[in-house]
């Protein structure tokens, strides 16, 4: 028997077997005769068999030579009735050949019924317009508002109940999920708790209220969205290089958080760089069309890329707004729903006029923060303004300034030398294995460690005061080339060193050093990024007679010096390259500030007179000068800190965009698809929407994005709100309305509730103005929506897959939240806004299997805890985690993730690095914010579930503590690894660890319920 | 009526699922029990189940020779090609639709330098770079009529792999597991397995599962280090502690199942017991130091090493265990005429990496009686130009997808013969043409499928692996 074939879908159970109704065609007979018949009988007239169509009144009921497939009201004159009945034997349909399942008997009967009852064809459902309901009057005692009345008449129908409310404690938890994406904390549990106790309806509501106006809803409710938009950091196919994308991702949570109405943020996202003009944020938004796919492969044709570009961007478009899957008529006629091939290309032209092609296209420079900028105080404006004046001033007279620095820097000025005393490492590590030698002069040489090595080196106490630290870099015959470093031509890159007076780290006010690598300033290894260092190779811009291969200094000029006496501990990280590690190196010590370094030839090119200076010689003088010329720099940190407080951060990104040619493009068909295969006999096509849907309105004699845009969120178009609505209710309730919400034609399923659907639609089109937060407030203050998910076995016989929704559903969250549910459970969570992409730890071994090795250095500080919509998306190799919880890889618009159960997401939950550190940042926190285990425990459950342990879950968590903690003392080795860092006991700490890692590998934890 | 069957039975036979093997979600789950027609017949994602009709095979291993080995230099000797060499390529070779990746109009023919023999009852033509597979060729089936439509790697990867140029469809392995389940309750039903100096062009997105649930998708076993990510528990957590937490979390799940009666939670129940399994059953699939030395000496394998030998003996150990479908990547065989991609020394190098491990694993899957229900094969994404393509002085061919060879043996496919033939320059197939979609049609076919009939609907459309392609190639099946 064959396996998969029969393609029914299992509401027709639930709904269409109520035999008391007159049968109605879009309900009970469009699918059938979609399924059975369309492929050979539909719209496609080049597939069409014995010239017979069924997919209208007028062609099903044509004569065809003395009969007709249908005879309205005469099933037995009905040859339709006849082949599709085994009496038919040899010419039954369908087709054996064609491998569809033969119609059952009870279908047969709705046919016979309905051709009886007149044959009567309604336009498809989505394609008519938004019907004008009114919400009916069931519920009366329940319904919190129009949502439940819709809901409660279709359970009256079966005679079923509604669900009782969940607890306050789950709805404090299920309500923060689904609007922020992250746990209430105990304190807003306790709260919404007791306001709910007093007034239930009023608690809610301010609840509700409370979370639409937090940033966090435009990070939860903008992952949805970017899925659609199939975002991601990087260009796909095989090579995968970065791209900037994240300005994008930014104007969608800062839209989602102000409300933008959702035509509007239509129009902006499709069209806004051909609004009259735009805004920078309306451009930015344009990003929604450039997340296609580059192929930055050798050889590639570009214009084939650019096609697929734009046909992604048709079939996207479609999924988005129509809900149809237009990709199907790329090649063809759709062979189901009313798309014509030429329809499909009419759309192309649309979208035909990008500037962009494959690998090059549009941007616009946008900073770091810009686009979450609200009203910006005047006076801030203002010193923004007067800094940059004295900027322009300055350089008016660098010239001068150039002088009086030549004139400060002769030798005769008599500056007594720098005297660097060197300092004997008592202590000497290196974090990945490599080994230290301590050498007679008290330098360090290194060997060969781990690909990104850190050097601990302790030094002994200064009898002076320390003002400052020299880190020289050494040859060293052993070494690559002669080193200084172990790079295989001798460089490095040094990305931090870390200077530590105990448990402080020593604040360093600036860095110079004698020479560094274009690119890999000094500067780097103080700034705590591990993306910048310091190098010594010698490239463009480099001071001439510069050599890598030889002893170079960096000097750490401190903030404020440090005391005689201080032991000064250092650390020497390597983060960027691998095994790019310092070879030799040796740390001294001065109590005074050492004089600007600069090499002999900068000090003989000043001996020369100005006017015989080379010109070499002129450019290293003014290349120094810029490099030490303070007042500049003050005013360019000035300016830099008044971007950092108008919220604009250190990088600015060229933002990709959308942009039309002058000129536009001609469109044709392509024959089957193929971009070299030009229909011409069909001519050119001028941009425009399907036939089957209302029409284009617009004056312009080449309809652009602006106008596709308009329409799509026109009051005539009647797919936009139901889709968008549709999908919305998806994510409260696990389905939607519309199960196969990416497919409203009439392939799909027809709406469980119909009136609710159109009732919906219209509300938020018009009464709720497109808002959004209008529409998420009114489903969660839903009566619907506040019910127990728990399952009620007595309707598994009638509603098994809780259709009717006489409960809410239990939902796994999307891979996101539970990271950011873990993270803000163990207080770890850096609630940060936007920004570039991060890097949280992952696994080693990801790129084991992709083409190119991705540049992931694990963030350190803050980035490393950021909500999982900020991590970097590589196409080609997903962070791990994301992925293994049903994260698609963003090739193509996803509207709706699946939700997996599997063994590899257990083995990512229990043992992640990164999981880990969260159980182990909410032991820290279970043990510094509570006392009793009792009380701990009590905690534990708070964060991670909303709500108190039952006595048996005390039982079960407080022996499992008891037992830990005796295993642990008896392998305190062990138990230092698991227990939180500076833990005194450490096996009670290491046995809360094992607390907290049980907590969030719960079914419980990683679920809203 | 429709024949769904009841809900009390699909609850009882969930609940049987969940002995047997791993859940999937309850979407998709009731997805697959909505798509089904029979009653008696259930559908545990990763369950073993059979196919529409018997099978003669219900394992694969498929040897992917990741970048395009030139069947000129390997399987397909062309005389006529050495007699005419460095004379222009004739016109009709770059007709107006078809380009290359990089060569064009006044590329020179090329023969090749490398000596044929005819081997096994087929006399099929093997070259001296690969002596042993020359000496298994009774027991292989040579296809040397295979063509595919895309010339780039890329998209040509996915379309050997998933039938379609572009990412997002399932894998065959992915197509494989869904429709079979897999026998092995400790390890994934598709494993992907790679050697060579770099991963296969297009990524995970070659094994992924596209719209089919991500328990059909391939899972990439490493060589070193942790088989699978996450394999090991964290630092500091020992045995014991590691079984106490499973079992407290067990309990933890147990209760909310009590409270809740989600039995998504009985599916995540399972998932950490196998995931708990496979915590030990990966290390010991990996642990290739308990072959004996012959066996490890037969493949070339060296215990700890990450290379196409110990990849090889893992593909006979992960079928022994009850994988379903095996998929080893070895890179790279895009010999265009680069220091390291050549048809000289680079060439020879990895050819020696790769014919005693494949050889071994064929003969070693038949000594063990494995080889009649194991499918193996061996190919690329496309095959290498009768045109010469010159780097840097150095002899490369270009990307060629109108005639090139692969292999399969076992599985119910015809040992020993000779499939297809080429025109005298090797630039076309003159006789037994196998596209990409017939050779999937017919490995689907041995696994007891019909290729029309395994289909997945997604976006309004039925799905299948060979999209709406392919014809079994009955002449090659025994």
């Amino acid at each position: 028997m064959p396996l998969f074939p029969c393609r029914f879908l299992p509401l027709l159970v639930v709904f269409a077997a109520a035999p008391s109704n007159a049968v109605e065609f879009n309900r009970d007979i469009r699918p059938l005769l979609s399924d059975r018949c369309f492929q050979c009988h539909g719209p496609d007239e080049e597939t069409v068999e014995a010239g017979l169509r069924l997919d209208s009144f007028e062609h099903a009921t044509a004569d065809l030579g003395g009969h007709a497939a249908i005879v309205p009201g005469d099933p037995e004159q009905s040859e339709l009735l006849f082949r599709i009945s085994e009496h038919a034997e040899d010419d039954i349909m369908p087709p054996l050949k064609s491998k569809k399942q033969p119609l059952t008997k009870s279908e047969i009967d709705l046919m016979r019924r309905w051709i009886k009852e007149g044959a009567q064809y309604q336009g498809h459902w989505s394609f008519e317009p938004i019907a004008s309901v009114d919400p009916p009057s069931a519920g009366k005692n329940w319904a919190a508002n129009p949502i439940d009345r819709f809901i409660a008449r279709k359970l009256g129908e079966h005679t079923i109940k509604p669900a009782p409310p969940a607890d306050p404690h789950t709805l404090a938890k299920r309500i923060a999920i689904d609007v922020i994406g992250l746990l209430p904390t105990p304190q807003q549990t306790k709260e919404f708790v007791a306001a709910y106790s007093k007034n239930r309806e009023r608690a809610l509501e301010a609840y509700a209220d409370q979370l639409l106006a937090s940033p966090h809803h435009g990070e939860r409710w903008g992952r949805h969205w970017l899925d659609q938009a199939r975002y991601a950091d990087s260009n796909g196919y095989t090579i995968d290089g970065d791209r900037v994308m994240w300005p994008y991702r930014d104007w969608v949570i800062r839209a989602i958080n102000d409300d933008l109405p959702f035509d509007q943020f239509t129009i902006e996202q499709l069209a806004g760089d051909l609004l009259n003009s735009p805004t920078k944020a309306q451009r930015v938004a344009t990003g929604f069309h450039r997340n296609t796919l580059i192929n930055q492969e050798g050889g590639t044709d570009n214009e084939q890329f650019r096609n697929e570009a734009v046909v992604d961007r048709v079939n996207t478009t479609g999924a988005v707004w129509l809900g149809l899957t237009l990709g199907c008529a790329q090649c063809h006629t759709h062979k189901f729903d009313p798309i014509t091939h030429r329809d499909y290309f009419k759309m192309f032209a649309f979208f035909n006029h990008g500037v962009d092609v494959n690998n090059t296209g549009p941007t616009v420079e946008v900073g770091e923060g810009e686009l979450f900028l609200g009203e910006i105080d005047p006076l801030l404006t203002q010193q923004v303004e007067k800094a940059k004046t004295t900027l322009a001033k300055l350089a008016k007279t660098r010239d001068q300034r150039q002088a009086a620095w030549e004139k400060s820097l002769k030798p005769e000025k008599g500056d007594a030398p720098t005297h660097w005393t060197r300092r004997l490492p008592s202590t000497v590590k290196a974090a990945g294995g490599a080994p230290l030698q301590v050498m007679a002069d008290a330098s360090v040489l290194a060997g060969k460690g781990a690909a990104n090595e850190a050097y601990h080196v302790d030094l002994e106490p200064s009898p002076e005061a320390v003002a400052a630290v020299r880190l020289q870099v050494l040859t060293e015959p052993r070494l690559p080339k002669n080193g200084p470093g172990l790079a295989g031509n001798g460089n490095f890159v040094l990305t931090e060193v870390e200077l530590w007076n105990g448990d402080e780290r020593v604040p360093v006010a600036r860095v110079q050093a004698d020479h560094s690598q274009p690119g890999y300033d000094a500067a780097g290894v103080i700034d705590q990024n591990p993306n910048t260092g310091w190098a010594i190779n010698v490239g463009r811009g480099s001071s001439p007679g510069a050599k890598m291969n030889a002893n170079h200094e960096v000097h750490l000029i401190l903030a404020h010096p440090l005391p005689p006496g201080t032991a000064l501990r250092t650390v020497l990280r390597h983060e960027k390259n691998p095994h790019y590690n310092v070879g030799r190196f040796a740390i001294d010590v001065s109590s005074t500030i050492p004089a600007p370094t600069h090499h002999e030839q900068l000090l003989a090119a000043l001996q020369i007179p100005k006017k015989e200076r080379t010109d070499s010689q002129k450019k290293l003088l003014s290349t120094q000068f810029d490099r030490e010329d303070q007042a500049r720099k003050e005013t360019e940190q000035e300016l830099a800190a008044l971007r950092q407080k108008m919220g604009l951060g250190k990088e600015n990104a060229r933002a990709m965009v959308m942009a039309d040619l002058k000129k536009p493009r001609e469109t044709y068909i392509h024959i089957r698809g193929d971009f070299l295969r030009k229909d011409q006999e069909t001519g050119l096509l001028h941009p425009d929407v399907p036939e089957v849907l209302p029409p284009l309105t617009t004056d312009a004699e080449l309809p652009t994005r602006l106008d596709l845009a308009r329409w799509l969120v026109s009051d005539a178009n009647p797919l936009t709100a139901r889709v968008t609505v549709n999908r919305v209710w998806m994510r409260y309730f696990g389905l939607g309305l519309v199960e196969t919400e990416n497919d409203f034609g009439t392939q799909g399923t027809f709406p469980t509730h119909p009136e609710l659907l159109d009732w919906l639609a219209n509300w938020f089109r018009t009464d709720a103005g497109w808002s959004m937060k209008k529409l998420h407030k009114l489903i969660v203050t839903s009566a619907t929506y506040q019910q127990s998910s728990h399952h009620r076995p007595e309707l598994m016989e009638i509603d098994a897959r809780n259709l009717l929704l006489a409960r809410q559903n239990r939902l796994r969250f999307d891979a996101e939240i539970i990271r950011d549910a873990a993270l803000g459970a163990s207080g770890l969570l850096f609630p940060q806004i936007g920004g570039p992409s991060v890097r949280p730890p992952q696994p080693t071994g990801v790129y084991a299997f992709t083409q190119t090795s991705k540049n992931w250095v694990d963030d350190r500080g803050s980035n490393r805890y950021r909500r999982a919509l900020y991590t970097k998306f590589y196409r080609s190799a997903p962070y791990p985690m994301l992925s293994t919880f049903d994260v698609p890889d963003f090739q193509t618009v996803c509207t709706r993730r699946e939700r997996s159960n599997t063994p590899l997401q257990a083995l990512t939950v229990a043992n992640s690095l990164a999981l880990f550190e969260m159980a182990k940042g909410l032991s820290e926190r279970l043990l510094r914010e509570a006392d009793s285990p009792e009380e701990r425990i009590t905690l534990g459950f708070e964060l991670c579930y909303a709500r108190q342990p039952s006595e048996r879950e005390m039982d079960v968590i407080s022996s499992f503590q008891i037992s830990q903690r005796a295993q642990f003392a008896l392998d305190l080795p062990s138990a230092k690894l698991v227990a939180t860092e500076g833990a005194t006991d450490v096996a009670e700490s290491a046995s809360w660890t094992a607390v907290a890692r049980a907590l969030i590998n719960t079914d419980e934890f990683i679920t809203r319920e | 009526m429709m024949n769904l069957p009841s809900v009390t039975q699909q609850q009882t036979r969930r609940h049987f699922f969940q002995d047997c093997g791993v859940g999937v979600g309850s979407i998709a789950l009731a997805n697959l029990l909505a798509q089904e027609s029979t009653a008696a017949k259930q559908v545990g994602p990763l369950t073993p189940r059979d196919g529409h009709f018997k099978a003669k095979a219900k394992n694969v291993i498929f040897l992917f020779m990741a970048g395009g080995p030139s069947q000129l230099e390997l399987f397909d000797d062309k005389p006529k090609l050495k007699e005419l060499d460095g004379q222009l390529a004739p016109d009709s070779f770059f007709p107006k639709e078809k380009s290359f990746a990089f060569i064009g109009k006044g590329a020179k023919l090329l023969g090749s330098a490398r000596k044929f023999k005819r081997h096994g009852p087929g006399g099929a033509q093997v070259s001296e770079l690969l002596p042993n597979i020359a000496g298994i060729s009774k027991d292989l089936c040579f296809l040397k009529g295979m063509t595919t439509d895309v010339f780039n790697h890329g998209p040509a990867k996915l379309f050997m792999n998933t039938g379609f140029q572009v990412p997002g469809r399932p894998a065959m392995g992915s197509w494989v597991t869904y429709g079979l389940g897999s026998e092995s309750r400790d390890l994934p039903g598709f494993v992907v397995l790679q050697s060579g100096p770099r991963g296969p062009r297009a990524g995970n997105s070659l094994w992924a599962s596209g719209f089919l649930p991500t328990s059909y998708q391939g899972v990439p076993f490493r060589g070193t280090g942790d088989p699978i990510l996450n394999l090991t528990s964290p630092k500091g957590i020992n045995a014991q502690s590691q079984a106490d937490f499973f079992d407290v979390v067990g309990k933890l799940n147990q209760e909310r199942l009590q409270k809740t009666g989600d039995p998504e939670i009985s599916t995540r129940l399972n998932a950490y017991e196998m995931a708990y399994r496979m915590q030990s059953s990966a290390p010991e699939l990996m642990d290739i130091k308990s072959e004996p030395d012959s066996v490890l000496e037969s493949y070339g394998a060296t215990p700890g090493a990450n290379s196409y030998a110990n990849n090889c003996l893992l593909a006979r150990r992960m079928v022994e265990r009850g994988v379903r479908f095996v998929q080893l990547y070895h890179t790279d065989w895009d010999d265009h005429g680069n220091p390291n991609t050549n048809l000289a020394d680079a060439l020879e190098k990895r050819c020696k990496q790769i014919d005693q491990a494949s050889a071994a694993l064929v003969t070693d899957l038949k000594q063990r009686g494995l080889l009649d229900d194991t499918i193996v094969i061996w190919g690329g994404e496309f095959g290498r130009t009768p045109m010469g393509e010159q780097r840097k002085k150095i002899i490369g061919r270009d990307h060629h997808i109108d005639a090139f060879t692969m292999w399969v043996a076992g599985g119910g496919f015809q040992p020993g013969i000779v499939h297809g033939e080429t025109d005298e320059l090797g630039f076309g197939v003159v006789d037994g043409k196998i596209h990409v979609h017939d050779l999937h049609a017919t490995i689907l076919h041995q696994l007891g499928f019909d290729h029309e009939k395994l289909i997945h609907r997604f976006q309004g459309r039925d799905f299948r692996l060979t999209d709406v392609h392919g014809h079994v190639v009955q002449e090659i099946l025994a």
